[in-house]
């Protein structure tokens, strides 16, 4: 009864979604408050009935109740309890689930804490949400439902795909997705802005949250999912510039370009037709990605079971809301005030060159992953365009943008001063290039590694000269430290999220130092990668609850002493015999790694081993780690908390002239 | 019950709509935004009080956010009320809510079905549990006797039927080794290849097939896996040909002519035309064959040791659409042949292959 009860609540979701989706757009067209007043009871009644069938679908799965042929196909009685929970979006018809939930959750939170806001911006931002939901619940209903039936009911389940079962499934997806998501509100305000001609600078301030909020999340969902890949695929890569990837680096551009022509339009009061349209664009991405993955027109891990209906459905969503709000954009645009005009030497110039440049690669990310597939489509020739079509095109965009940032933070609004940003920046620079000629004096090799590491040091260091110069004033260490906390958060989210990206910048170069050895041993002969040695001490069977694995006992050394261990494994899958590589990870220093996969074992007891030492490759990731704390910092400033801006303004604030 | 649940949900979520309508709103519609440039005039007087502005940047954003703040107030909607509307508006709730969910769900909803969660079906899982232990005690007799060749031939089908495919070829391929190939059990090894590669002929299952075709000729499903394989290659008239031998050529009630004559469908053959190919045999031809076969009978009559003749005489018989006289063939060859081991057992196979029963 509970798997139907779900399944009821979720046709009863989409049945409410669409009086939701009507029903204030009315009142909002109408300006009539009780008709308005709809939106927020029902997209909290909405995000509670999908949550009660995604929680009854869950529960199907801790039950292993296979009458349910979701949960027959991607589970089994002995898979691991977290599998079990996770293994409810590792899945197809289980990650739209998921998606329609956080859609939800979404508008829930719009209309939880929004009582700041205007109310018709807020009845037409939950109906535009709406009609974006009830696309997807008529998506998950007709095309991609998991609460179908089996009958007679099998004993046992298919199980989950080995390459699934791991730790990342758990977090990888639920954190892409609220990225992806939460675009969906920053579209929504941006479809109500065009219908309501509400678009000033506190409608930059409004989406602010939900932008940052949605680039937090982003960016920790596309590490996530690089490490993820980094460790189980079993050769050491973390960024394929595969489609799937590519899908979620462009809203992710899109968005980091939206964070910053909001702070224009809600600091200057321009730019704002240009932020209407990334925030259409930013989702438009999202779900182009969506479409990609869940289409069938790629094929990758990602995408489960491949349907034709389905990619049709999608497409017909993806063309009516980008279209719809393209058209709608294109109507009301000229009907909008542009914003004021502004110095090119300026923090808000500065921004601008931030957009044209994010945009422009965002861009060519566009053009390597569907010009192949548009080219197969019309010609039926296949080409792939892979790492040096983006290493050639995305490569040199980027290194502008790393140039310009730390400037960006140095310009004061309105009028900035070049000459003395470029002198506070000398330091930066210094460090920079010493950097850049000890690294190659030390290292050796190519020149390309060092001249991006240096890169990486002089945005670090730059990122922080502007906080520097604000303190340097101070005349004792507790005056200094005062001053510090007295600084808007926002500017230390600013310092951190750039010093961020030069982290994994110089995580990124140091790839170019790495070793690589590919050898065949047996057990107890030493193997050397870069400064270490690797031993296999011994291969040994054990039994997992639904795998057996055939273990490396491993040890690393330095100069004969034993430092680390590692047991990198083969797993053998039993229900859907497959095998599974397990790669043994050591971190050592600042930030290196050393890798070991076994690709194969011999029958003599002879292994196949992928060895790698990566130095500072962890960086990679901390840097992400970093950004969106830097991220996090920025939505904590109070000013940019939405519903208690009134209260709020009754305290003392930090000053904010970021 | 699960429909009170139904009704209550539904009940509950119309109130969640009916409700905002039904209040009567202060109708003085709020514009906070309003508040918000007055919290940012307020945040610009602070700038200044910290020195992070100076007072001519004060006072130029203090007028910018003033100019703004005088067109929002100039743009605050002016608010209406109408009673139609929000009557307008339930109406359509109160419909469309219960309408479209009970009308959806009744196309995709199972509501009769219980839930069947493992723990509710212990008595079929003890059974499973019976084989399961079984299994595992084949399984563990295996390992300790790996040269147990007959252990290997009972365990392969029930891998086949649990779909361990992978685990059914090994078995059969240990029990070829220890006892020998047969024909049946090479056959048996390369089809849980096949089951293993997804329905696909691998090249390694194909050697198999074709090494249980040298040791017994005509075997019908070692044929159908290799003309399987000339399909899948994308020799689509070579397979369709042989598709269509292996129609003709077994009688058709034989177990394998429905997953043949769907082959020969999809290979775009014709079967009105097997038939046709079958009738169309002309009269004297046929009264010649029935006579070849009349004088073959006799024989047999007079001196039944031929094995390689009973063989024929019921092969010629399931051709000639005799299934009657097959089987009475068959069962004079049985009684005839009783000291004849080797062409007993010929016999039977002969039988097994035809799908003759009895």
């Amino acid at each position: 009864m509970i798997v139907e009860i779900g399944h009821y609540a979720l046709v009863l979701a989409l049945a409410l979604a669409i009086v939701q989706a009507l029903v204030p757009l009315y009142g909002a067209i109408r300006r009539d408050g009780p008709l308005m007043a709809v939106a927020q009871p029902a997209a909290v009644v909405q995000f509670l009935l999908v949550a009660l069938s995604f929680a009854a679908l869950t529960h199907a799965y801790v039950m292993s109740d296979f009458s349910v042929v979701n949960v027959f196909e991607n589970s089994h009685s002995l898979k691991p309890l977290i599998y079990k929970f996770s293994g409810v979006w590792g899945n197809h018809e289980g990650s739209m689930l998921l998606w329609v939930l956080i859609l939800a959750l979404f508008g829930a939170t719009v209309a939880l804490f929004s009582r700041g806001m205007p109310d018709d911006l807020r009845a037409l931002v939950l109906a535009v949400q709406s009609w974006v939901s009830a696309a997807f619940l008529l998506f998950v209903l007709l095309t991609s439902n998991p609460f179908a039936r089996l009958d007679p009911t099998p004993l046992e389940g298919r199980d989950l795909n080995p390459l699934l079962q791991d730790p990342g499934l758990a977090i990888h997806p639920p954190l892409l997705y609220i990225g992806y998501v939460g675009f969906s509100i920053t579209f929504s305000f941006a479809a109500a802005a065009l219908i309501s001609g509400r678009i000033d600078a506190a409608w930059a301030r409004y989406i602010r949250p939900w932008t940052l909020g949605a680039w937090i999340f982003l960016t920790l969902g596309i590490a996530m999912g690089s490490y993820w890949a980094y460790y189980t695929l079993g050769w050491g890569g973390f960024w394929f510039w595969d489609p799937v990837e590519n899908a979620s680096l462009m809203p992710w551009l899109a968005g980091t370009a939206l964070l910053h022509s909001a702070a224009v339009m809600e600091k200057r009061d321009a730019l704002k037709i240009w932020t209407i349209f990334l925030a259409i664009l930013a989702f438009s991405l999202s779900l182009l990605g969506t479409f990609l993955v869940r289409s069938g027109v790629l094929t990758s891990v990602h995408s489960f079971a491949s349907d034709p209906q389905r990619g049709v459905f999608i497409l017909g969503i993806l063309v009516f809301f980008i279209g719809g709000s393209l058209a709608l954009f294109a109507v009301r645009a000229s009907a909008l005030k542009p914003g004021g005009i502004f110095a090119p030497v300026s923090r808000e110039g500065a921004l601008v060159l931030n957009n044209l440049l994010l945009t422009t690669s965002c861009a060519t990310v566009f053009i390597g992953t569907l010009y192949p597939l548009a080219l197969e489509a019309v010609t039926g020739e296949k080409i792939s365009v892979g790492a040096p079509f983006f290493n050639l095109t995305f490569g040199p965009l980027f290194i502008p943008i790393i140039l310009a940032m730390p400037f960006g933070q140095m310009l004061a609004w309105k009028r900035g001063d070049l000459l003395g940003a470029a002198q506070r920046l000398v330091l930066a620079v210094a460090i920079g290039v010493a950097g850049m000629v000890v690294l190659e004096a030390v290292r050796g090799g190519p020149v390309m590694p060092a001249i991006l590491a240096g890169l990486a040091l002089y945005l670090i260091v730059g990122s922080f000269v502007e906080i520097y110069g604000r303190l340097r004033g101070a005349k004792t260490l507790s005056n200094m430290i005062s001053r510090a906390l007295g600084l808007p958060r926002s500017a230390w989210g600013t310092a951190l999220a750039h010093a961020g990206v030069g982290i994994t910048l110089f995580g990124l170069a140091a790839t170019g130092w790495g070793v690589e050895r590919i050898v065949t041993v047996r057990p107890g002969e030493p193997v050397a990668v870069g400064p270490y040695e690797v031993v296999v001490r011994e291969l040994a069977p054990r039994d997992g609850s639904n795998f057996k694995e055939l273990v490396a006992h491993t040890e690393v050394r330095e100069a004969g002493r034993v430092i680390a261990q590692m047991d990198p494994s083969r797993r053998s899958f039993t229900t859907r015999t497959m095998v599974r590589t397990e790669a043994g990870i050591v971190t050592l220093g600042a930030g290196g790694q050393i890798y070991m996969n076994i690709a194969d074992v011999r029958v003599d007891g002879a292994m196949d081993l992928r060895l790698y030492w990566k130095p500072y490759v962890a960086l990679i990731w901390l840097g992400c780690l970093i950004m969106s704390l830097g991220g996090l910092l920025s939505l904590s400033d109070r000013r940019l908390r939405i519903g208690i801006a009134q209260r709020a303004s009754l305290r003392p604030q930090a000053a904010p002239a970021e | 019950m699960i429909w009170a649940v139904f009704a209550l949900l539904t009940g509950a979520v119309v109130l969640a709509v009916l409700w905002p309508l039904g209040r009567a709103r202060n109708s003085a519609v709020q514009t906070p935004d309003i508040t918000f440039y007055h919290t940012q005039i307020e945040e610009i007087e602070r700038d200044r009080a910290l020195g992070l502005l100076s007072d001519a940047d004060a006072e130029a954003a203090k007028a910018e956010a003033g100019r703004r703040l005088l067109r929002s107030a100039d743009a605050a909607p002016v608010p209406s009320q109408s009673r139609f509307a929000v009557r307008l508006s339930a109406i359509f709730a109160l419909i469309i809510i219960p309408a479209l969910s009970l009308t959806l769900y009744a196309r995709l909803g199972n509501p009769e079905m219980q839930d069947l969660p493992l723990i509710a079906r212990e008595a079929e899982r003890a059974g499973n549990q019976e084989l399961m232990s079984a299994i595992a005690k084949i399984e563990e007799h295996l390992v300790a006797n790996p040269q147990d060749g007959r252990g290997w031939e009972i365990i392969g089908p029930v891998y086949m039927k649990l779909g361990r495919y992978d685990d059914a070829a090994r078995a059969f391929k240990a029990a070829n080794q220890m006892l020998g190939d047969t024909a049946e059990r090479l056959v048996a090894q390369g089809e849980s290849l096949v089951y293993a590669a997804q329905e696909r002929v691998t090249p390694e299952a194909a050697e198999l097939f074709e090494k249980a075709l040298n040791l017994r000729e005509g075997h019908p499903v070692a044929y159908f896996y290799l003309a399987l394989a000339r399909e899948q290659m994308g020799d689509k008239a070579g397979a369709l040909d042989a598709f269509m031998n292996l129609a003709r050529g077994t009688p058709p009630d034989a177990p394998w002519q429905e997953s043949v004559r769907a082959r020969i469908v999809a290979l775009g053959g014709n079967l009105d035309g097997l038939e046709a190919v079958q009738n169309a045999v002309p009269d004297e031809q046929q009264a010649m064959i029935r006579a070849m076969v009349a004088q073959l009978a006799g024989k047999l009559e007079q001196d039944g040791s031929d094995a390689e003749g009973w063989a024929r005489l019921i092969r010629s018989y399931t051709v000639l659409r005799e299934p009657d006289l097959a089987k009475a063939a068959l069962a004079k060859a049985r009684a005839a042949l009783a000291n004849n081991k080797d062409g007993l057992a010929r016999l039977e196979e002969l039988a097994k292959d035809l799908g003759l029963k009895g």
